[in-house]
């Protein structure tokens, strides 16, 4: 396995964890729903992951690029503080660099 | 075939059955005010039962209807737009088996209706608006983080159902009910997520045109639309018109859920609208409540090629909180003149209300066509953006950009 599928691998089985933990109802994402391409930077896997445990990733490229470095910090801290995304600090602060490096202003 | 080849085939001639107006709605028309990234992302796409609209999220869905459909004034069902704001939505929801629960501590009589139980109060049908709160988001400027919608987060139809206040009466509203508490079968994927829940002022649930609709255009309402049954709250912002109706709570204290305290809140006093939800107001903000006068040109399209030396047929749609709409003017010089337009069928004062006037491009060159419209209160569009920080109520004059030859 290459270090990226198992980095990807990992991620997938942290996240399931996690859902196991915290009790995620469902995740009613549909058959059909398109993989959409993030850039790939460092962080990407915990973007599609971690974001992407509830909503389409679509929502990132959607608002780029203007979000400037704090809007995309206050994104995350709204995830986490108002719809309780479980993701550790370091991987809140990994995401937040990805997204300003990749998609912000 | 993956389905972006699908729908180009689509394109190809697909939809030849079509009208000749609608045909156009398999190109993807976005405005170049969107950003990079809305125009690199959005597509046409079909969810079940519906046309291809403009998808600007898979999960939630949220898919705005093509520019095409609002050249008339009501919204076909398969291409009303779609709205969710977490994703664990039903696939399916068994009509037979859907309830509504009535509760509350100032509910007299709690208890639950069936489909039929409900379709036993007096039906009522009328024709009203739904548009998003934040339907024109992406044409903020400076940007506004969000779903990026361009102008088709919107849609007229003509909604059969029951008055909100018929079933109240019979559960029995005691007399210390502050707000009516609205939920829907729709949630989140994590528990931790707050459940969309909403909430009216008790006063608003009391107004004889707000209905339980379980009919949309003649039929029942699309899955995706809030089947079987969801709240119609004419003039208002569709953030209050819960989809998949399961719950109403009538409660004696203002409902303090995220989807009401934090969300769906503009700054106080900025707007020029009427009704006020006192019992969610704080000293700087307030409850989004009724639409602003608005206006869309339908006609001529973004970038189309006109005759210069001769007059153009301009058309589109106005519509505002319920008030009615007075007037539509526009203009060929930047708003130096305007000319009033001609009003289309008053379909009832909730309504798209359609509208056309021949306009002369006097020169050659590249044009732009401005429309705004003025209601029954003498509200009118303005040309700068009341900035608010979550992109609500864009209802700049409409500008159309053309070339003369």
């Amino acid at each position: 396995m290459s270090p990226a599928r198992l980095r990807r691998a990992l991620t997938a089985a942290a996240i399931l964890g996690i859902a196991a933990i915290l009790g995620i109802a469902a995740v009613a994402a549909r058959a059909e729903e398109p993989p959409i391409a993030l850039k790939d930077a460092p962080g990407h896997e915990l973007v599609e992951g971690l974001c992407g445990a509830c909503h389409s990733v679509d929502y990132i490229q959607m608002n780029a690029p203007f979000p400037s470095a704090a809007t995309w910090d206050a994104e995350v801290k709204k995830m986490i503080n108002a719809f309780g995304a479980p993701i550790e600090p370091a991987d809140a602060k990994t995401i937040t660099e990805y997204l300003i490096k990749n998609y912000g202003s | 075939m993956d389905r972006r080849t699908f729908l180009a085939g689509i394109g190809a001639g697909g939809l030849a059955g079509l009208p000749l107006a609608l045909r156009a709605a398999d190109r993807l028309v976005l405005s170049d005010e969107l950003s990079a990234g809305t125009r690199a992302e959005a597509v046409l796409d079909a969810l079940p039962g519906k046309r291809p609209l403009i998808k600007l999220s898979y999960r939630p869905p949220n898919y705005e209807t093509p520019l095409a459909y609002f050249a008339e004034p009501i919204t076909p069902n398969d291409a009303f737009f779609v709205r969710y704001h977490l994703a664990r939505i039903p696939e399916t929801i068994d009509a037979q088996t859907w309830r509504l629960k009535l509760g509350g501590d100032a509910i007299e009589t709690p208890g639950e209706l069936s489909l039929d139980d409900l379709k036993r109060f007096e039906q009522v049908e009328l024709t009203a608006v739904c548009q998003c709160s934040g339907n024109r988001r992406g044409l903020f400027n400076p940007h506004v983080p969000g779903v990026q919608w361009g102008v088709g987060a919107m849609g007229c139809a003509r909604w059969k159902g029951v008055r909100l206040k018929d079933v109240l009466a019979k559960a029995g509203l005691r007399k210390e009910a502050v707000e009516l508490v609205l939920d829907g079968a729709d949630g989140a994927v994590l528990e931790k997520t707050p459940d969309f829940v909403k909430s009216l002022p008790i006063w608003k649930a009391l107004d004889e045109n707000v209905l339980i609709a379980f009919e949309m255009n003649g039929a029942p309402l699309p899955h995706f639309n809030g089947f079987p049954a969801r709240l119609v709250v004419p003039g208002w912002t569709g953030t209050y018109w819960m989809k998949h109706l399961t719950r109403l709570d009538a409660v004696s204290k203002p409902f303090d859920g995220f989807w009401m305290k934090s969300a769906y809140r503009i700054p106080k006093g900025r707007f020029p609208v009427v009704d006020r939800f006192l019992s969610q107001e704080t000293a700087d903000n307030t409850p989004i409540t009724e639409m602003v006068v608005n206006t869309l040109i339908t006609s001529p399209l973004p970038g189309q090629k006109l005759a210069a030396r001769q007059p153009t047929t301009v058309s589109g749609i106005a519509w505002d909180g319920g008030y009615g709409i007075q007037s539509v003017e526009v203009s060929s010089d930047d708003g130096a003149s305007w000319q009033k337009a001609t009003l289309g069928p008053d379909v009832g004062r909730f309504a798209f209300r359609s509208w056309s006037a021949r306009l002369p491009l006097a020169k050659p060159g590249a044009r732009v066509i401005l429309a705004k419209a003025t209601n029954r209160l003498g509200a009118s569009q303005p040309r700068e953006l009341i900035p608010n920080p979550a992109g609500y109520h864009h209802n700049l004059v409409a500008r159309v950009a053309v070339t003369a030859s």
